[in-house]
């Protein structure tokens, strides 16, 4: 068979696989981390079991482990079938799985290790910041080599979003990684003070902005309307939401540094165009949900399309609760307390992880040609996991709101009514549910591992025909 | 100091914000019209991966409404508080303005109730009840830190409430610790002592000073480099010096562990304690309360 008559499966299907495993072993170093919490006993006076050690190891094993192997396995799968063409250099596509793995292995060993740029969610030292940037500019060759191989002559919107992602990371990565080398494991960011401070955030926020949220689009933007069976709401307003959010979401990050030593003119644009970011996120949110509108019976036996929908409600409110957040009159309560850790991980587990397992679900039945093992335990991950948010979240809502009550309760006589020890012990039974939402949240992804392994256990790969052309296509 | 080197960088951060935000609003106004196929019934035409089409709605009114609201806004907050370049904004609002006044009033609210705790006497301050309940929260929050909540210390970090003093135990004495600081410096023998045996024979010798099971062989020994080396700060008998704050070693109380390890450590590396001054930090009107209060856990 000739081979460029058919869809490369191959780097879809590791990438996939993978996307299980790190998001296994992510969320496993999640729970044990909020254990720690509730009880720092549980650190073993070891110091690579510490906290401050294993939180880096838990954010860069969840976002870009499990959450990057999900982009990549998707904007793959998405790419080459909406292009009607063969993924283009197999290789390099190849040489993007095992390198993007070694990053994740290096990682895995040298955070524990306490090797860090100490800056979040880009802890990673120079030498593995250099070989993040030469993957992801392979995967830039392959994605949009694909694209400019394509037969169809109209770009599918989820691959704006993949686009978008790949080329704005890569220009974020570069920027906030810029270091001086002092030895192979050390080394300075080039820039310092408040400056450092701006380029942090501004390549933080963004993170999210692009790969949690532009990259996580796209995944939506292609397998709701494949699951719900129904077209996309709004064409016109995929072209409007896509340029008002990339153009907006890139001014946020200053909210991150609101009451701080950075000046009070850019706390005012983060703070500004954060709000303004409320429409353009809540576009991909509406064309979201109104795609399933006329499908709506679907949701009571589709249980991947419930997963997909609770996602976009997760991503509907935790896009309405940054804009919030980002007011500098709430900032003064939420800021630095636990109710920014839930609003994170509405994000994180409601929308990234929620749609990123309804794409998994989606996939390993056409990845292996094989029906799914079992619908029931798809049901019954999509509870487990959607109870242990709502605990996780509703937690941290509390934990958070109290603590940032606490810290500001003043006496009559001008002293705090709260000893910063207090504000930790209320916390404690909030850790412990917090705990259990985490718990629940990772026995769902074991199940789907579990189920996922039934069912490609002895399945032959699949080799996928390209489809013909639609004519209209064209 | 000025955020702008010059006027060309407000420019640069002025200009591309107000467009940014216009390009928004365009994009709102543009697509007010209702345009779209409307129907919901005819999709684009486009046919991607056999079955993925597109419906052309006109956007949600409610959407571009929100949209709209949050960019007039914006432009509202952008005129009223400093964010387009070095404009200050007609409110002439700035965070460190902010911070001045509420600092001030709170100054204007507490100063009075403090500055009358300072006037009394710490003695007498300490039996005054309601003084001591300030006292507490202050210490909850500045001092339980390193000396715990209910001021027993730690490792390192002495017991507040023991009666032993390593810097005496006046009232004025423990304000001055507070106030200014203290710097307790016992350096490391071992070279002096002779190495490891020498350090061992002392160890030996500090242990019998408070009465403790010792190895009889090393006293003598140990007896003899205590009276050449130790006894300027610690004094013949070993009772210390509160003077430079060499602790009393005839006692059964040990900052840094009183286990033959640790002080056979203390002895050979020496230690370092510092107890930072308060006085820029906490004003001389909190520090007196809190050495009032330190008073009042040694009745």
């Amino acid at each position: 068979m000739n081979k460029e008559q058919t869809y490369n499966y191959d780097v879809v299907r590791q990438f996939t696989i993978m996307t299980v495993v790190w998001g296994i072993i992510g969320m496993l170093v999640g729970v044990f981390i909020a254990a720690q919490l509730a009880w720092p006993a549980l650190n073993f006076d070891i110091p690579w079991l510490t906290f401050g050690r294993l939180r880096p190891l838990h954010t860069n094993a969840v976002v870009f482990a499990f959450g990057g192997s999900a982009l990549f396995a998707t904007s793959y799968y998405v790419v080459q079938r909406t292009c009607h063409v063969r993924l283009f250099a197999d290789r390099l596509a190849a040489f993007t799985f095992w390198g993007w793995q070694v990053v994740i292995v290096l990682a895995a060993i040298t955070l524990p290790l306490g090797y860090t740029a100490s800056k979040e969610y880009a802890e990673l030292e120079w030498p593995i910041d250099i070989l993040i940037t030469i993957v992801w500019v392979a995967y830039a060759v392959v994605f949009f080599g694909t694209i400019m191989r394509r037969k169809i002559r109209h770009i599918y919107v989820a691959n704006w979003f993949f686009g978008g992602f790949i080329i704005t990371i890569a220009f974020l990565h570069i920027v906030n990684s810029i270091a001086i080398p002092v030895s192979l494991t050390k080394s300075y960011s080039a820039f310092a003070g408040v400056q450092d401070a701006m380029i942090q955030w501004w390549y933080g926020h963004n993170a999210v902005g692009f790969f949690l949220t532009a990259g996580f689009l796209g995944i939506m933007y292609y397998f709701m309307p494949k699951q719900a069976g129904r077209p996309i709401y709004s064409y016109r307003l995929s072209v409007v939401h896509f340029w008002a959010l990339v153009f907006t979401y890139i001014w946020a990050g200053p909210h991150h540094l609101h009451f701080t030593a950075l000046p009070d003119w850019t706390q005012s644009l983060g703070m500004v165009f954060s709000v303004i970011l409320l429409a353009p996120s809540w576009g991909g949110m509406i064309n979201g949900i109104m795609t399933l509108s006329g499908a709506w019976q679907k949701l009571r036996t589709d249980p991947i399309l419930k997963f997909l929908v609770v996602s976009i409600s997760f991503y509907g409110m935790s896009t309405f609760e940054g804009p919030m957040m980002s007011i500098k009159t709430v900032n003064a309560l939420s800021h630095y307390t636990d109710w920014t850790i839930g609003h994170v991980h509405s994000g994180a587990l409601g929308w990234v992880g929620m749609i990123s397992i309804g794409a998994v679900y989606f996939l390993i039945p056409r990845l292996f040609d094989r029906e799914i093992y079992s619908k029931k335990l798809i049901e019954t991950h999509f509870w487990v996991a959607t109870i242990g948010i709502v605990l996780y979240i509703a937690a941290m809502w509390i934990s958070g709101v109290m603590q940032g009550l606490m810290w500001r309760a003043v006496n009559a006589d001008g002293t705090l009514t709260y000893s910063f020890i207090e504000t930790v012990q209320a916390m404690h039974p909030y850790y412990v549910v917090r705990l259990l939402g985490g718990i629940l949240y990772l026995s769902g992804m074991l199940l789907m591992a579990y189920n996922i392994f039934r069912t490609i256990k002895g399945a032959k790969t699949v080799e996928a025909q390209i489809p013909p052309l639609a004519h209209q296509g064209i | 100091m000025a955020d702008f080197v010059n006027q060309f960088w407000s420019w640069f951060i002025a200009i591309p914000t107000v467009l940014g935000i216009l390009a928004c609003a365009w994009l709102v106004l543009g697509n007010m019209s209702g345009k779209g196929s409307g129907s919901g019934s005819e999709t684009t035409g486009h046919i991607w991966d056999v079955d993925l089409t597109e419906y052309n709605n006109p956007l949600p009114a409610w959407w571009l409404n929100l949209f709209l609201i949050t960019i007039v806004w914006g432009l509202i907050y952008l005129v009223l508080y400093p964010g387009l370049g070095s404009f200050a904004g007609t409110l002439a609002w700035t965070s460190a303005e902010r911070y001045e006044i509420e600092m001030a009033q709170a100054e204007d609210e507490y100063a009075p109730l403090f500055a009358r705790y300072q006037k009394t006497d710490l003695a007498l301050l300490a039996k005054d009840k309601v003084a001591m309940r300030t006292a507490e929260r202050l210490f909850a929050s500045y001092c339980s830190t390193c000396h715990g909540s209910d001021a027993r210390g730690a490792v390192g970090f002495p017991n507040l409430r023991d009666g032993i003093w390593s810097w005496g135990g006046d009232p004025k004495q423990i304000k001055s610790t507070i106030l200014d600081g203290r710097i307790g410096i016992m350096p490391g023998w071992a070279t002096p002592l002779g190495g490891t045996q020498g350090v061992d024979d002392v160890t030996e010798y500090v242990l019998s000073l408070s009465g403790q099971e010792v190895n009889a062989d090393q006293l003598l020994s140990g007896q003899e480099k205590f009276q050449t080396f130790c006894i300027g700060c610690h004094g013949v008998d070993g009772t210390g010096n509160p003077a430079v704050g060499a602790p009393n070693l005839t006692d059964m109380t040990w900052l840094y562990g009183g286990s033959r390890e640790s002080i056979h450590r203390s002895i050979a590396v020496g230690r370092r304690g510092q107890m930072p001054g308060h006085q820029s930090f906490l004003g001389e009107h909190k520090v007196h309360l809190l050495a009032a209060y330190i008073v009042s856990l040694n009745p």
